[in-house]
C-alpha cells in the first residue's frame, strides 16, 4: 500500500462486468430460451426452460440500506439453503435461484426466521422505490429509509400475499426532482413556502447566472442586497420547487413549517393494457412527521384500502380511476379535491376534460 | 465503544424505527456502530448522531464538493457534514458509485468480497442498488476513496457515472431468466456502455444522459420515465399461441374471468374468443402491450421476429417536470452481432447530438421540446413514422410547402420496402 499511496494507481477501465460469472449455471445453460412461468405461491416463481429445466425463485424484502452483517446473513442463507446465486429486483428485493424445488420451503423459512418478508410477487404491494433522504443527499427535504420503514411495516401484510387488484409500486422522494419516480403511489416532499436567502454567502457560493437559469419561472434575478451581489425572488411568481436550492446552497428551500409532503397517485411504467402514465397529485401540505409520518401513513393506508376493495382484477391504480372517475376517486378516499388540482403548468389544458363525459 | 473514547449518541428518534416487521435500516446502522475495534464504529456513531439531529430538526446537514479517483472526474459522490463540530467522525461521509453486473447478478462469494473491502475502508453501510443502477458504497472518508476503488476495481467493478456524464445504466432479468425478454438485455447494456466509457469516467457533456434496457413492454426497470435512452424489447411477427394450452387455461378460470381479464382488457380489441375456447389475435391490430401474455404464460408468448423499440427523452421533474421518452425507433432488430453495432451507432449518434446541440443542464427531452421532434428526426437523419404519433398534428399552422416532395419520400420507402418483401 505504501508503493501505491505514492504513485497513484492508473483505473482499469473495466465498466459494467459481465453477468454470466455470477448467473445460476441454469440461467447460463437456458440464456435466452425460457418457456413460460408461473407463481406457486405468493415471493415464489417458478421458470420452465425450453429444455424442461426449471429455476425457482424466492423473492424476500430487504431494507436496501444495508450493513454488512445483513448482507452476510444474506449469504449464509444463499449458501446453506440456496445454490450460492442472489440477484436483486429494481425494488432493493433480493432473489435467491435454485434448482430443486426441495429447497423452497427450507428457504422460505428461514428467510421468515431471519427476518427477511418473503413475498412482492404479482399484485402485492412491492418495496418502495426510495431515495437517500437525510442520510446522505446534500438537498433533502425529508428522510427516505425511515420514512419507508413506516410504509412497509404498514403494508406488510400486502407485501407477502397477493392479494391486491394488481401489482402496487409505491415511490417516495425527499424533494419535488421526484427521483423516487413514478408510482401507483408516490410521497413526496411538496415544499410551500419560497426560499430564504443567505444574502452574505451568494456571491462566494452561487454561480448567480446559472441559478438565474435554473428556475423554471423566471422568478429570480441578480441584485446587489447590502451591497454585495446578491439575489432576489419574486415570491409571486416562486413555485417553490426548489431548483435553485442545488446550485445555490444558500437560497435554503427546506423549514420545518414549509417542507410538507403530498400524495400522488396513477403513475404506472408498464404497457401492459394502457400506456404508461405519470402520477397525478391527490393531497398536499400532509406534515413532514418523523419518525412515523402517521398523517401521512393514514391516507396511503386509506387509498390502498379503496383501490383493494373496489379495482377489478388486473387494473392499475390508474387504470381503476380512470373507469370509476376522479369525483368518485375523491369520493371513496374522503379527500378534498381543490383549485390545486388543476394543472397551470405546460400543455395544462390537455389534462382538463374537453368533453360532456360526467361522473355523478 | 470500549476504548471510551467517544459515547454513544443518543438516537431516540432512530430508536423508534426498530421495531416492526420490515427489517430495519436502524438496527443495521448499529450493528455497525457496536462493532468493537472496528475502524467505521466511531463514524457510524456520528451518522447516527447526525441523523438523529435530521430527524429532530427536520433539517439536512450534507454538502456536497469536490472529490474523485486518480485519472476519472465522477463517479463519487462527495459528502461533508455541516455539523462536523458535533459529529466530527462522519464528517466525510463519501458514495462511491459502482456498476454492478449487468442484470443485478451476484455469488454470495462476490457480495462477501464487495463487504470485506467496504469494512476494512468505508463505513460497512451498503445500498443495493441507487435509482440509477449503482451500487452505493455508502461512507467513507476522502482518504479511503482511493483505496477502495483500488480494490474494487482490481476486484473487476468499475465507477459509475455522477454529475454531467453519461450515467450508469440498468437492464432487467432478461434472458437470463425471464420468457418474454425479447433481446440479449445484458449484452445491449454492456455493449453501449462500456463503448462510451470515456463518457461515464470524465464528464463532458451538457448534462446526465441514461440509458435502460427492458426486454418487453412490462419494462421492469422503468426506462421510459427514467432512461434519456430507453430501450424496450418487441416482436414483429404474429404472437404465439398455444391454442390447447388456452383451452386449459379457461377451464381452470372460467370463460367469463377469461373475457374480463384477456378479452376485454386488451387495449385495442384485438382478441376474440371462439366457440371452442380458442382465441383469435388480430396481430396488425396488436400493440405488443403484454397485458394477455403476462396473465396466461403458458398459452401465449412474444412472437420469434424479435427487437426492441427505443424511446428517447424520459426524465424526472428537474426543471420543466417529469417528461415520457418519445418512441423514435418503432423497431431495430437484436440478433445478430450487426444489430447490435446498429444499436450502438445510434446511441452514438444521440449522444453526440445531445453533447452539440443541448444547452447547460438540459437533458435530451427538454432539447427535444425546444427544438420539436421534426428537428430532432432531421439531425438523426431518422424517418418519420406514424408510431411516433398519438396522432397527427391538429394545429393548421404548419408549413407544407414541400409536402409534395416528402409524400414522394414516403411512398419511394414504402416501395422499396415492398420490394425487398418480393424479392425475398
Amino acid at each position: 500500500m505504501n508503493e501505491m499511496s505514492k504513485k497513484p494507481r492508473t483505473p482499469d477501465e473495466v465498466g459494467v462486468p459481465d453477468p454470466k460469472p455470477f448467473m445460476h449455471p441454469l440461467s447460463i445453460k437456458n440464456y435466452g430460451t425460457w418457456d413460460y412461468h408461473d407463481r406457486p405461491r405468493t415471493g415464489v416463481l417458478r421458470h420452465v426452460a425450453k429444455s424442461g429445466d426449471e429455476l425457482w425463485t424466492v423473492r424476500a424484502g430487504t431494507q436496501r440500506q444495508m450493513d454488512v452483517y445483513t448482507i452476510r446473513k444474506l449469504c449464509d442463507i444463499g449458501d446453506n439453503f440456496a445454490d450460492g446465486f442472489v440477484r436483486f429486483t429494481t425494488r432493493s428485493n433480493i432473489e435467491f435461484m435454485v434448482a430443486d424445488e426441495a429447497k423452497v420451503a427450507p428457504l422460505i423459512e428461514e428467510l421468515t426466521a431471519s427476518g427477511f418478508p418473503v413475498g412482492g410477487t404479482g399484485a402485492s404491494v412491492s418495496m418502495i422505490s426510495h431515495t437517500q433522504g437525510w442520510l446522505h443527499c446534500d438537498i433533502p427535504g425529508t428522510d427516505a429509509s425511515g420514512v419507508v420503514k413506516g410504509l412497509m411495516d404498514m403494508l406488510h401484510s400486502e407485501f407477502i400475499q397477493e392479494k391486491m387488484p394488481n401489482r402496487v409500486r409505491i415511490t417516495t422522494s425527499c424533494c419535488q426532482i421526484n427521483c423516487g419516480g413514478q408510482g401507483d403511489i408516490a410521497i413526496n416532499v411538496q415544499y410551500t413556502k419560497p426560499p430564504k436567502i443567505n444574502h452574505d454567502l451568494v456571491a462566494n457560493v452561487c454561480e448567480r447566472p446559472a441559478v438565474v437559469a435554473r428556475c423554471p419561472v423566471a422568478a429570480i434575478r441578480p441584485a446587489m442586497v447590502n451591497g454585495k451581489p446578491s439575489l432576489e425572488i419574486d415570491e409571486k411568481k416562486c413555485i417553490c420547487c426548489g431548483a435553485c436550492y442545488p446550485p445555490c446552497p444558500p437560497m435554503q428551500i427546506n423549514s420545518a413549517e414549509s417542507t410538507k409532503i403530498a400524495i400522488w397517485v396513477g403513475g404506472k411504467h408498464s404497457n401492459a393494457r394502457s400506456k404508461p402514465t405519470f402520477h397525478k397529485l391527490v393531497v398536499a401540505n400532509l406534515p413532514n412527521n418523523a419518525p412515523h409520518w402517521p398523517e401521512v401513513n393514514a391516507i396511503v393506508l386509506r387509498i390502498v384500502k379503496a383501490y383493494k376493495k373496489d379495482a377489478k382484477h388486473w387494473e392499475r391504480m390508474g387504470e381503476w380511476i380512470e373507469r370509476i372517475g376522479w369525483s368518485r376517486f375523491f369520493e371513496m378516499t374522503e379527500l378534498a379535491f381543490t383549485k390545486h388540482h388543476i394543472d397551470t403548468w405546460t400543455g395544462a389544458r390537455k389534462t382538463m376534460n374537453a368533453s360532456a363525459h360526467v361522473h355523478f | 465503544m470500549k476504548d471510551g473514547d467517544q459515547v454513544k449518541n443518543p438516537t431516540p428518534m432512530l430508536d423508534q424505527l426498530e421495531d416492526g416487521p420490515w427489517p430495519s435500516f436502524v438496527t443495521g446502522l448499529k450493528r455497525l456502530r457496536d462493532t468493537e475495534g472496528a475502524q467505521y464504529a466511531p463514524m457510524m456513531n456520528d451518522l447516527l448522531g447526525q441523523l438523529n439531529k435530521s430527524y429532530e430538526t427536520r433539517t439536512g446537514y450534507w454538502k456536497g464538493g469536490t472529490l474523485s479517483v486518480f485519472g476519472y472526474g465522477g463517479g463519487i459522490i462527495p459528502r461533508f457534514s455541516e455539523v462536523a463540530s458535533e459529529f466530527p467522525a462522519s464528517k466525510e461521509f463519501h458514495t462511491l458509485r459502482i456498476m454492478p453486473p449487468a442484470g443485478f447478478h451476484y455469488t454470495t462469494d462476490l457480495l462477501r468480497k464487495l463487504c470485506d473491502i467496504w469494512e476494512k475502508h468505508g463505513s460497512g453501510l451498503i445500498a443495493f442498488h441507487g435509482q440509477s443502477g449503482d451500487i452505493m458504497f455508502q461512507g467513507c472518508t476522502s482518504e479511503n476513496a482511493q483505496k477502495a476503488f483500488d480494490e474494487l476495481n482490481e476486484l473487476g467493478f468499475d465507477l459509475g457515472g455522477a454529475g454531467p456524464a453519461l450515467r450508469t445504466a440498468m437492464s432487467c432479468v432478461g434472458h437470463a431468466r425471464c420468457e418474454q425478454s425479447c433481446f440479449d438485455g445484458a449484452k445491449a447494456h454492456r455493449g453501449i456502455i462500456n463503448k462510451f466509457l470515456d463518457e461515464m469516467h470524465r464528464p463532458s457533456l451538457p448534462y446526465k444522459f441514461k440509458f435502460k434496457f427492458s426486454g418487453c413492454g412490462n419494462d421492469c426497470v422503468n426506462a421510459i420515465h427514467r432512461a434519456d435512452f430507453a430501450v424496450i424489447g418487441t416482436w414483429r411477427d404474429d404472437i404465439k399461441i398455444d391454442q390447447e394450452k388456452v383451452k386449459e387455461h379457461i377451464a381452470e378460470k372460467g370463460r367469463k374471468y377469461t373475457i374480463d381479464t384477456v378479452i376485454s382488457m386488451c387495449p385495442t380489441r384485438a382478441i376474440s374468443l371462439n366457440d371452442d375456447d380458442t382465441f383469435d389475435i388480430d396481430n396488425k391490430s396488436c400493440v405488443r402491450c403484454m397485458h394477455c401474455i403476462n396473465v396466461m404464460t403458458k398459452a401465449l408468448s412474444p412472437g420469434d421476429d424479435r427487437g426492441a423499440s427505443i424511446m428517447i427523452g424520459g426524465k424526472r421533474s428537474l426543471k420543466v417536470g417529469d417528461l415520457m421518452g418519445t418512441m423514435i425507433k418503432p423497431f431495430i432488430k437484436l440478433e445478430t452481432e450487426e444489430d447490435f453495432q446498429e444499436l450502438e451507432d445510434f446511441a452514438e449518434a444521440c449522444i453526440e447530438f445531445f453533447a452539440e446541440n443541448a444547452l447547460e443542464h438540459e437533458r435530451i427531452g427538454e432539447t427535444i421540446d425546444r427544438i420539436g421532434v421534426p428537428a430532432f428526426l432531421e439531425a438523426l437523419d431518422i424517418d418519420a413514422d406514424p408510431n411516433m404519433v398519438n396522432h397527427p398534428t391538429t394545429s393548421s399552422y404548419v408549413r407544407t410547402d414541400d409536402f409534395d416532395e416528402e409524400s414522394a419520400k414516403w411512398f419511394e420507402r414504402k416501395a422499396a420496402e415492398k420490394g425487398l418483401v418480393v424479392d425475398a
